[in-house]
């Protein structure tokens, strides 16, 4: 029991968070809105919201967010809060799209106009609003993957509408459509690729090394210290040996197993995702209840009987949790593998870095962040769903 | 001496405790009993201050606790609740020591008391001192709780279903070290439970409490003879009434000189023991010794059957 | 664990008989080198490199703990509480930025050099400390928390005697994982120009010298692999309470 002994009369109208929403807003409207580079090399000029929007639009974006960080001040229904902060955002990706259109010269192609310190403030501002909205209504799994599929398709329509198309990003995008989409499909699939091995090899191994106490400890030692090893370390271990294989093996090098590019990511890859499936698939069958075995035992079920329909089912949510896991570890460790000529979304963060360019860095970063965290969302409502379902 | 006057407490719109008014005579065990969400718990609570009163107020010693910072009032006023609550990081030694610590005692007198207590509670100090609680039975645990209410000698002794957590053989022992205790040291102990058995057996005064209010508060015969309502009736079970009024007698009063076959019984037992030994071994009298072995004389079953009726 | 400590010991006199006398060592490496190529890195000592990439791991782990205690501390008191749902669900997101990403995207505002990885690797570090304390401060049980009330603590008390010592055990496997993402980020922090060990698995990758890969590979590797079992072992010692239970 808890002390609820504290007096109700503190229940004011100001939300406590809102304060920070609304400060943090208004400092926004303070700050450039966009940064304009008359080319990629020379140094930016801020511009301010009405400045870059001149009229009417400057003075409606200035207003609407005025409104929306008022509103986050008060004590609203979560639904009204998150309508409140999705609007707000709305109109932020128009402006943003406009201010940049009026900024850049008709014509011009070499330019880049990027948001500044002002539009950051404010979708930091009513991204904390949304979020803060979607945990206070407690979503249920399959509401929170509608809300994902529903941004995600805003999303692409302000991208497709080509109300973006003068941003900076979008120009590097533009300039190199499809190595993006290759890389993409690159990242994907190392992501992928070695998640399916990891689960593939993981799980019997799991399965098979779980009654015996010491193989167990001598697996799970191996593979936590495998874990430890930084990535572009392991990455690089993993050259020699495959160089080697690929120099004395033909038919290695045939299928592409070479020194440096995909291989050695892939397979570094692979043994990272591999401590995760192996403990929670032993967690899992840890967590069966006696009980259960012994009955399945009494009931005259034979081992593997008892594995398929008794303890693989039970298990079924720790494994999932496993996935969730190395998906978003994953595809955080892919953008690695091109320092070693393995492709994927890396190759813009680096190239970006290298070039001083961060209009190529987000063109790497930000399709990283989005797929990992997309991957989150929809792997946790289906580690939810699993788990309810396995208790009622 | 502990005064509660027309105490209340509301949840939000729920009345958990509804104008409770008892005195507790220092040096009692007063035990409140009632089944749970009856606001017995809340009761306990609100004389440490765990829980602030929306209405009345409680004396102890005649001085108004809400004069008192809370933090200073709990380091006066033992406290033991059920699954003990003990730290897990600390050893047996450093949790009896807390409020000793806290009152900031110098270290040689509180590891005085330290192995004062855990020989109270029949702990071998050099053995249990270093332990860890999770190295300690439940029993073990339990005492260590009580012994860590205990450190800082209160006067007042507050005990939330101590002996919930125990099983029934352990829990007997533990009730008897806490009466054995409580006659050595004099301390005033306010107890919660839900059972009715361990009220009767240890209690004092007995306050009974339904749905926010106090019922009864009286001793446990007139509770037994005479209860206040329905549901006082029900909670001691209609069925047990004659034995649970036995329960409370002892032998004493009821011995008479003469001679009976078989084994005797202890001078301290109640007329209940005398019942069933009679019954059970198909006696019509029991001999009773003392202490020390000498036959006292004996105790009838009619004597026993005459004092089971309800008095009128 | 006797077994454990002395095979740490010996990793770490090898890593320290490596790191003071690399040239020692140059037969083992020259097989993977090629045309002649140097097997040992030496435009910058190895020595050097292991204690800079060191201390800004140290740096920004310290850092992060003290924040991220901070922030889990003030979330869980009854002023803070309403931000705690989510804080939470901001540890929990923010710890799906790829830790390069993050360092990628610090050098608009820091420039090159150590500035941006030691902001990297703090931002990211935080999040995982951030989520274990909560964890740690949750998981003090009612009762406990009730008796320490009961006795008498103040709420400064009871946070710094009952409620941070029992989160102690969680709060450090949270620096653990925190300091080990950081060794490994610190490493890539060599592409933004700061000077650790990834410099020479850089260089080798550049030159197309594995030699040098696999040294700065094994440096870094064997330092994790130090770092995690000693902090592993300070959080055992921390748990103690915990273990020999009935």
């Amino acid at each position: 029991m808890t002390d609820n002994s504290t007096p109700l009369s503190s229940r004011h109208v100001i939300d406590r968070l809102g304060i920070v929403i609304f400060a943090l807003a208004v400092a926004g409207l303070f700050c450039p809105f966009v940064l304009f580079r008359a080319n990629r090399i020379v140094a930016g000029e801020a511009r301010y919201a009405l400045d870059a929007l001149p009229g009417w639009p400057g003075y409606f974006l200035l207003a609407a967010v005025g409104t929306g960080a008022v509103l986050a001040l008060l004590r609203l229904d979560s639904r009204l809060r998150l309508a409140v902060s999705f609007a707000a955002l709305a109109i932020l990706a128009v402006g943003l799209g406009w201010a940049v259109d009026s900024v850049t010269p008709a014509g011009d192609k070499i330019s880049r106009t990027a948001p500044a310190l002002g539009f950051w403030l404010e979708l930091l501002a009513f991204g904390l609003l949304a979020a803060d909205s979607v945990v206070r209504l407690g979503l249920k799994p399959l509401s929170r993957i509608a809300l994902l599929i529903a941004v995600s398709v805003a999303i692409a329509t302000i991208l497709l509408s080509g109300i973006w198309s003068d941003l900076s990003v979008l120009r590097e995008y533009a300039n190199r459509a499809d190595v993006f989409w290759r890389e993409a499909a690159t990242h994907i699939a190392l992501a992928l690729g070695s998640l399916v091995a990891a689960a593939l090899v993981g799980l019997p191994l799991g399965i098979a090394i779980h009654p015996t106490k010491r193989l167990r400890a001598v697996v799970t030692g191996l593979l936590s210290a495998v874990q430890t090893i930084p990535s572009i370390a392991l990455f690089g271990l993993l050259i020699a040996p495959l160089a080697w294989l690929a120099a004395t093996v033909p038919a290695a090098a045939a299928i592409g197993i070479a020194g440096i590019g995909a291989a050695p990511a892939m397979l570094a890859l692979f043994l990272y995702s591999l401590m995760p499936v192996v403990s929670n698939t032993l967690a899992g069958l840890d967590a069966v209840p006696p009980a259960a075995n012994v009955a399945a035992r009494g009931m005259g079920m034979t081992d593997a009987e008892r594995l398929l329909q008794v303890q693989l089912p039970l298990a079924f949510p720790s494994i999932l949790a496993a996935i969730r896991i190395v998906l978003v570890q994953n595809i955080g460790l892919a953008t690695v593998a091109a320092l070693i000529g393995g492709g994927g979304f890396g190759v813009f963060v680096f190239q970006g870095v290298g070039q001083t360019a961060m209009d190529l860095v987000l063109l790497g970063a930000v399709p990283t962040v989005a797929l990992a965290f997309a991957s989150a969302v929809i792997l946790d409502a289906a580690v939810e769903l699993v788990s309810v379902k396995g208790r009622t | 001496m502990i005064e509660i006057e027309h105490l209340s407490k509301f949840f939000d719109e729920t009345c958990v405790v509804d104008d409770v008014s008892m005195t507790i005579p220092g040096g009692a065990l007063a035990v409140i009993v009632g089944t749970s969400g009856s606001g017995k718990t809340t009761l306990l609570r609100m004389i440490n201050r765990l829980v602030e009163p929306s209405s009345g107020r409680i004396l102890i010693d005649g001085k108004d606790i809400s004069a008192i910072p809370p933090h200073e009032l709990r380091r006066q006023i033992g406290y033991a609740i059920q699954g003990h609550g003990l730290f897990p990081h600390r050893t047996v030694g450093q949790n009896i020591a807390t409020v000793p610590h806290l009152l900031g005692w110098d270290a040689a007198k509180v590891s005085a008391r330290v192995e004062e207590l855990l020989d109270l509670f029949q702990l071998d100090a050099a053995e249990f001192r270093d332990r860890y609680p999770s190295q300690l039975s439940g029993g073990q645990q339990q005492r260590v709780g009580v012994a860590r209410a205990l450190a800082a000698a209160p006067k007042l002794l507050l005990m939330d279903e101590p002996f919930g957590a125990l099983d029934p053989i352990i829990r007997a022992r533990a009730q008897e070290d806490l009466r054995q205790i409580q006659q050595r040291l004099g301390t005033t102990i306010v107890l919660v439970t839900h059972d009715m058995n361990e009220a009767i057996h240890l209690g004092d005064r007995i306050a009974v409490m339904d749905r926010a209010k106090l019922l009864q508060y009286d001793t446990p015969q007139e509770i037994v003879i005479r209860p206040a309502t329905e549901f006082v009736g029900e909670l001691l079970g209609s069925g047990e009434r004659p034995f649970r009024l036995l329960s409370l007698q002892p032998l004493r009063p009821y011995i008479e000189p003469g001679e009976a076959p078989g084994a005797a019984l202890d001078v301290d037992a109640s007329l209940r023991d005398a019942l069933e030994e009679a019954l059970w071994s198909g006696r019509a009298a029991v001999p009773v010794r003392d202490g020390a072995g000498k036959t006292l004389g004996r105790v009838t079953l009619a004597t026993a059957i005459r004092q089971a009726a309800r008095p009128q | 664990m006797k077994i454990g400590a002395l095979s740490r010991l010996a990793v770490l006199i090898l890593l320290g008989v490596f790191l003071a006398r690399p040239d020692w060592f140059g037969w083992l490496f020259t097989p993977l080198t090629r045309n002649g190529q140097a097997a040992i890195y030496t435009q910058n000592s190895l020595l050097n490199l292991t204690l800079n990439h060191l201390a800004i791991v140290a740096a920004a782990t310290l850092a992060g703990s003290i924040v991220a205690i901070g922030l889990a501390v003030l979330v869980t008191r009854p002023a803070g509480r309403e931000f705690l749902p989510l804080s939470r669900t901001l540890a929990n997101a923010g710890q799906t930025f790829p830790p390069v990403a993050v360092l990628a995207l610090a050098v608009p505002v820091l420039g090159f050099g150590a500035a941006p990885t030691l902001l990297a690797l703090f931002l990211y570090g935080l999040l995982p400390i951030f989520e274990n304390a909560l964890a740690g401060l949750a998981s003090v049980s009612p009762d406990v928390q009730e008796a320490a009330r009961g006795t008498g603590m103040t709420d400064g008390q009871r946070l710094l005697r009952v409620e941070l010592p029992l989160a102690l055990p969680t709060i450090l496997a949270g620096i653990r994982i925190s300091a080990i993402i950081s060794m490994g980020t610190a490493t890539i922090g060599s592409t933004v120009a700061a000077s650790t060990l990834g410099e020479t698995i850089i260089a080798g990758l550049i030159n197309s010298n594995l030699a040098f890969v696999a040294q700065g590979a094994l440096v870094v590797g064997a330092l994790a692999i130090i770092v995690n079992t000693s902090l592993f072992a300070i959080e055992r010692h921390f748990s103690r309470y915990r273990r020999d239970q009935r």
